[in-house]
């Protein structure tokens, strides 16, 4: 389950948010404070994650720590659907 | 003694005349900025100065002394000239913070060209306007951003050159691409810098409108006499701080305040290109040991938002002075700031149109937590009865806040839309666009916008744009754009659309409009939240009724309905 939720948000930043795919993302790649997801963008990658997990992150958690990378956002999400 | 002293004193004597001797310059002589941001510098002596300490987000680090910025200048300066770009020519920045942007800013006003700053989140119809509209011949970007310009070249015919400044050779250049490697370029020593005069154009700011699209605010070279005295004054910058803006230079403080004044000054400056994070920013100011920190209410809130706790583990002693710009900064933040950091924020006024800061709360004067402060000496401000177009008598109304356009940083006018620009004006008062009221000892108070943009964070987003593109989604039969308070961001985006037959409000869908609008204009103006509805509200002649949407966000009176079509 983790390594499927891992591709899947991997994939989808990927596609959504990185503008130049010459160097790829990795797990543990910074999103927020590598400037690739920035506040605003942030918005709706967690719009994604509370759609696709039906699932509803509230905003305090929703920190730019708390996404700065591909594993990190996995551990939310993961926690969020312990919870249901 | 803070350099400013009394402000009264400040106010009672002052003449611009005080900058144009501290900076060796008389009226009639050549002024280029890029000449007095390095050059000058290093004449004066400050040649092996650290000018700039540039970080990314990776880690790697660079530091540039004065002398290292004038022969990179020199470099980038003879390059646009060796690609045949001409004095006045249009040269678009479209970058991450590197220090191509900022190196690259003053190279394009060394040779005679009109630097046009682009903030680099901006989406591919966002560039397309101001290049457009610019008519814009060259644009230094870096390969990350290079796919945006790559997908509206066939609609730019002026753009002759898109320079890759970190092209590394893995894909070979396309159309109209040229590589220029700032570390591999050898040093210029020597560079004839285009001999500019107080009127040349200089910068091109883009900012946007209630109606219509984006306009170019256009600068001269004689701006610089403004930002080095207001830097002075207001910022209080001296000659040992090291000084971090935490703007982008795709706006305007980033270039007024984050480029042009702490050059000319020749002080050093820190530069941190990495996303936002309370710690990262701390660990900055520790790090750099930064003494002057300019920043922005909605960054100061974040932080706040982080606790108090994260302050304490970092030693932040080596601050001396603080102070903000964007939006109104809340006496809360004035109160934390002054617990936390043991000093307040200072807040300072201005915008786009004015170059320089035209109001705040200066060293020197009491400050008081929530207002935006008094004049800058030479700056003649007041509050205008909106009916009449003149002072208001008496303190404590709500009215225009208006300018007297007479200082050296003002604009010039709006890039190919004067019309726009008379529109500024009225009875000989300059229309900020903003709200507000003066007490009693002669301090501005913000009330809020006079028109329907949106102040996000700082920045402003026209909701007229929003609504273009949203037009242009295949769901989206009709939307009306708003602004929403958010604790954060002071506001963000709120969209209001009605769907075409044929599609059915989701969730999917609604995250699908966020992000089309994400990258079609740019983050900031992305929806933070959309509401679809069956139909707007209209006046009987079919014009949207944006102030309805708005007063029911806001929580305020909606007024007059009488002439809504569906009432």
């Amino acid at each position: 389950m983790a390594e499927e939720l891992k591709n899947i948000v991997l994939d989808y930043v990927t596609k959504e948010y990185l503008e130049d795919d010459s160097e790829p993302l990795t797990y543990e790649t910074p999103l927020i404070s590598g400037g690739i997801v920035d506040s605003f963008s942030m918005v709706s990658l967690k719009r994604f994650l509370e759609n696709k997990y039906a699932i509803s992150i509230p905003d305090d958690e929703a920190t730019p720590e708390a996404f700065d990378s591909v594993n990190k956002i996995v551990s939310l999400v993961e926690r969020f659907l312990a919870k249901k | 003694m803070s350099n400013i002293g009394s402000y009264d004193e400040r106010v009672k004597n002052f003449s611009w005349a005080v900058a144009e001797k501290e900076l060796g310059w008389k009226p009639g002589e050549v002024i280029n900025i890029g000449w007095y941001c390095t050059d000058r510098v290093c004449e004066m002596g400050k040649g092996s100065k650290v000018a700039l300490y540039w970080e990314g987000h990776t880690g790697t680090e660079k530091t540039y002394t004065y002398n290292d910025i004038r022969l990179a200048t020199n470099a980038i300066g003879a390059f646009l000239r060796g690609l045949g770009l001409r004095p006045e020519e249009r040269v678009c920045l479209f970058l991450d913070r590197l220090p191509e942007l900022y190196l690259g800013f003053l190279g394009i006003l060394k040779m005679g060209g009109i630097a046009q700053p682009l903030f680099s989140a901006f989406g591919d119809e966002s560039l397309l306007v101001r290049l457009s509209n610019a008519e814009t011949s060259a644009v230094i970007t870096q390969k990350k951003h290079a796919p945006k310009v790559r997908k509206i070249l066939d609609k730019l015919p002026h753009l002759r050159h898109i320079i890759i400044v970190d092209h590394d050779g893995a894909a070979p250049l396309r159309d109209r691409e040229v590589a220029f490697s700032l570390e591999k370029s050898a040093p210029v020593e020597d560079f004839a810098t285009h001999p500019t005069t107080a009127e040349s154009p200089s910068v091109l700011h883009y900012t946007s409108g209630t109606t219509g699209m984006p306009k170019g605010v256009q600068h001269v070279h004689s701006s610089l006499i403004a930002q080095y005295l207001t830097a002075k004054w207001a910022l209080d910058l001296r000659d040992d701080d090291i000084y971090w803006c935490t703007a982008d230079p795709g706006w305007v403080t980033g270039t007024s305040y984050g480029i042009i004044a702490p050059f000319a000054l020749g002080v050093t400056q820190c530069v941190l290109d990495a996303g936002f994070s309370a710690e990262a920013w701390y660990k900055w100011i520790e790090k750099r040991r930064v003494t002057m920190w300019y920043s922005a209410p909605t960054a100061i809130r974040s932080l706040m938002k982080a606790g108090d706790e994260l302050v304490r583990k970092h030693d932040l002693s080596c601050l001396r002075h603080l102070a903000s710009v964007g939006e109104p900064l809340n006496s809360e933040a004035v109160v934390w700031s002054e617990k936390v950091f043991g000093r307040p924020f200072y807040d300072t006024y201005w915008q786009t149109e004015t170059g320089s800061i035209v109001i705040g709360n200066f060293p020197g004067m009491e400050v008081r937590p929530g207002s935006m402060g008094k004049p800058f000496p030479g700056i003649t401000a007041t509050v205008l009865d909106p009916v009449k177009n003149e002072p208001y008598p008496t303190y404590g109304k709500i009215g225009l806040v208006g300018l007297k356009f007479d200082w050296p940083s003002r604009m010039r006018t709006y890039w190919n839309n004067e019309e726009a620009f008379r529109k500024k004006f009225r009875e000989g008062w300059y229309i900020t666009g903003d709200r507000s009221k003066l007490d009693a000892d002669g301090y501005f108070w913000f009330a809020g916008r006079d028109d329907d943009i949106i102040n996000t964070a700082g920045h402003l987003v026209s909701p007229f744009e929003v609504e273009s593109a949203l037009l242009e989604h295949q769901a989206v039969a009709e939307s009306a754009v708003v602004s929403k308070p958010d604790p954060i961001n002071l506001e963000v985006v709120k969209a209001f659309v009605a769907l075409k037959p044929g599609f059915t409000a989701s969730r999917d869908l609604d995250l699908e409009i966020m992000n089309f609008i994400r990258k079609k204009l740019s983050p900031l103006a992305m929806p933070q939240e959309i509401e679809f509805v069956d139909a707007l509200p209209k006046t009987r002649s079919g014009k949207i009724m944006r102030r309805i949407l708005h007063a029911k966000e806001w929580g305020e009176e909606i007024g007059d309905t009488s002439t809504l079509e569906n009432d």
